[in-house]
């Protein structure tokens, strides 16, 4: 029902396009979206979605809950329709063909591991189902297991296992027939915080050994920080940016992606003047701020300071660009997280501690980092 | 509980001060006559209506060397398994449908099976003679039509007394059955097809295995129900029909001899508590408790 006709689409600004999500390979990604639409009746969960996926990568979708991401990874799976649009897995179209004939593994978030098989078994399904001789299916899931650490586990039912066990069977599970992309949806957030990080490793690890083409779908920023080579930062059905950890994070093209992805100061103020690199931002109780940016916007326009709090260093007041007040101090051993006043606004910073941290009701300086700070429009726009 | 220690969900007392009322009930009104219902079975038969307290082991011995009533156990037996799997069989697939519809208001389907319930089942059950009797609807039927030109025998057979009890029994197999389909994760299925199962091999391979429990607990209670009726054969079947229940009724009422009466009612209570017994063995009774809460 939606857009029967193809028409051009206008790129909405900071997507990158198909061209450059293409790292360089001569061969074809190993998934492609091409401007897909998926809708539930009159609701739109994914509007014009495309995404170019390089063999061997891990590339993460990530979004606040209900933003598309779980809708793209099941329309890959097969088991949400597509209402326009394309997708291909190794350059053969796969969205008009069922689910089981797609070659892909699956990884839950409640697991999914059939309750009534044994690890074996549920492990050597996949085997079974294309038709693999036996001794052979018997050496691959023993390598499997091995893989994720849990040989010997054959035969154990699913319930004996703790939840990192059985993720890590779910894992053995959806790659051992060596699938061309592997799917998985939000693997970790069932699992404690210390199973999480220990299982976010492991995974890694072993898609990086395997050198499996792995999509995964969370709404963690640390996850998908830690995890990826490439993030996909969807918000309400749509996608906002697409890069490297390091270029999402240092560079967001919107506000909802500096917002989103780690904490971020936003100081809004009108700009007064540009030269030489460096802008001078007039905020609104009249001081001026001036940051090194690779923007250049017009005088006079709206802006928004974007600002790590890792990158306000704290210091004494005399020759800072900002002074305020700390309002919190929280001292976490190896850094401390600051929440200062200034002029009105609370300011985030996370600085190493170098000597004694400050105290609440201390004044203080903070300096704004020397290169590189993001403004944005009035429409939250990365400005260039 | 067992960890723990130092607080607990629930005083004790309390726990017995509620569970008290009930149990009283059921030790007065269930545990005592089943009791009682024992000790009669080891009493001597004088005439119709008369025994006296003569202990004896008469009554057993009559029953474990009569082959009259282990034909009426065998064929209860029969007619319960028979039932039992007939309801299975009909039973699975409204069960399935009513899961796997995306039709919005599923109560509504639920809310059917219990509708047969609203009316009397000694009535649903007397509903039979006029559908299946020599005057009935389908005779009258087919010999205006010309397709015979006798009256079919259908009731008073074992097919009739089979065909009551399991429009007694289907609602009873259906909810249970339903209600471990419901209990199915269904991400278990697309991962099953994602792993290379057509719908089929994956019904085949999950949610047939994983709906067992229901399915054993549906074949258990319309066994147990079937072998244990007693109405729906006396109405709908012949002399030569009649289960353990009416030979029981006759022992009891007809030729008054309560020693025998009550021996044979032991008798079906330990058979159908024993296959009870297998059943919660290795299914669990809280299985058939879903199923009987919908």
């Amino acid at each position: 029902m939606m857009a029967s006709t193809q028409m051009p689409r206008p790129v909405p600004a900071g997507v990158s396009s198909l061209a450059t999500g293409v790292r360089g390979g001569t061969e074809g990604p190993a998934v492609e979206f091409r401007n897909i639409d998926i809708a539930y009746g009159k609701f739109v969960a994914v509007r014009d979605f495309s995404l170019a996926i390089d063999k061997g990568s891990f590339v993460t979708l990530l979004g606040p809950s209900g933003c598309g991401k779980t809708t793209i990874l099941r329309a890959i799976a097969g088991l949400v329709g597509i209402s326009a649009g394309e997708i291909s897995i190794g350059g053969r179209r796969i969205d008009g063909i069922p689910i089981y004939k797609r070659n892909i593994g699956l990884v839950f978030q409640n697991y999914a591991l059939f309750p009534h098989k044994t690890v074996f078994d549920n492990v050597a399904f996949g085997l079974k189902y294309r038709n693999v001789p036996k001794p052979e299916i018997r050496q691959r899931v023993t390598e499997a297991l091995e893989m994720v650490r849990l040989p010997g586990s054959e035969k154990k039912l699913p319930s004996q296992l703790s939840g990192g066990q059985q993720q890590r069977i779910a894992l053995a599970r959806a790659i051992v027939f060596q699938p061309e992309v592997l799917l998985l949806d939000e693997p970790l957030s069932a699992l404690d915080a210390n199973m999480r990080e220990e299982m976010r490793v492991e995974i890694k690890k072993i898609q990086k050994a395997t050198g499996i083409t792995a999509l995964f779908v969370t709404h963690d920023q640390d996850e998908a920080l830690a995890m990826s080579d490439r993030i996909v930062v969807m918000n309400s059905g749509v996608m906002e940016q697409t890069g490297t950890p390091h270029a999402v994070y240092e560079q967001p093209e919107t506000r909802f992606v500096a917002s989103f992805l780690g904490k971020a100061n936003l100081l809004s103020g009108t700009m007064t003047g540009v030269a030489g690199g460096r802008a001078t931002v007039e905020l609104p109780d009249a001081r001026k701020v001036t940051v090194a940016t690779d923007a250049s916007p017009a005088k006079g326009a709206a802006v928004t300071l974007v600002l790590r709090p890792q990158k306000l260093a704290v210091g004494a007041p005399a020759g800072a660009d900002l002074v305020g007040t700390v309002t919190s101090a929280s001292y976490l051993g190896s850094s401390v997280l600051y929440e200062i006043d200034s002029g009105g606004s609370v300011l985030h910073a996370a600085n190493l501690i170098e000597g004694r941290p400050f105290e609440e009701g201390e004044t203080v300086g903070i300096s704004l980092p020397a290169s590189g700070v993001v403004l944005l429009d009035a429409d939250g726009r990365r400005l260039r | 509980m067992a960890a723990a220690q130092s607080w607990s969900i629930y005083d004790r007392r309390l726990a017995w001060a509620l569970a008290a009322p009930a149990a009283i009930l059921l030790a007065v009104l269930l545990v005592a006559p089943v009791l009682m219902m024992a000790v009669y079975t080891f009493y001597t038969f004088v005439t119709a209506g008369v025994e006296s307290a003569t202990l004896t082991l008469d009554n057993w011995k009559e029953f474990l060397t009569d082959s009259y009533y282990h034909g009426f156990l065998w064929k209860t037996m029969r007619v319960g398994a028979i039932t039992a799997i007939v309801s299975a069989v009909l039973g699975y697939f409204p069960a399935y449908f009513i899961w796997a519809t995306t039709f919005r208001h599923k109560w509504l389907l639920l809310l059917l099976l219990i509708v047969p319930f609203w009316i009397s089942f000694t009535i649903r059950t007397f509903s039979w003679i006029h559908i299946l009797g020599e005057q009935g609807l389908i005779n009258v039927t087919l010999l205006k039509l010309g397709v015979i030109d006798q009256p079919l025998t259908m009731l008073y057979t074992e097919g009739a007394v089979i065909m009551g009890l399991t429009h007694f029994l289907l609602p009873y197999m259906i909810l249970n059955v339903y209600v471990s389909l419901e209990s199915i994760d269904r991400t278990l299925i697309s991962a099953a097809q994602s792993m290379g199962c057509t719908s089929a091999q994956a019904f085949r391979e999950v949610t047939l295995p994983l709906s067992l429990p229901g399915l054993a607990a549906g074949l258990l209670l319309c066994f147990v129900l079937a072998a244990g009726s007693y109405v729906t054969p006396q109405l709908l079947g012949s002399g030569r029909d009649a289960l353990f229940g009416n030979l029981i009724y006759d022992t009891i009422m007809g030729e008054l001899n309560w020693p025998m009466g009550a021996t044979l009612s032991i008798v079906l209570f330990v058979v159908l508590g024993f296959f009870a017994a297998i059943y919660t063995r290795y299914m669990g009774m809280s299985q058939i408790v879903k199923g009987l809460g919908g």
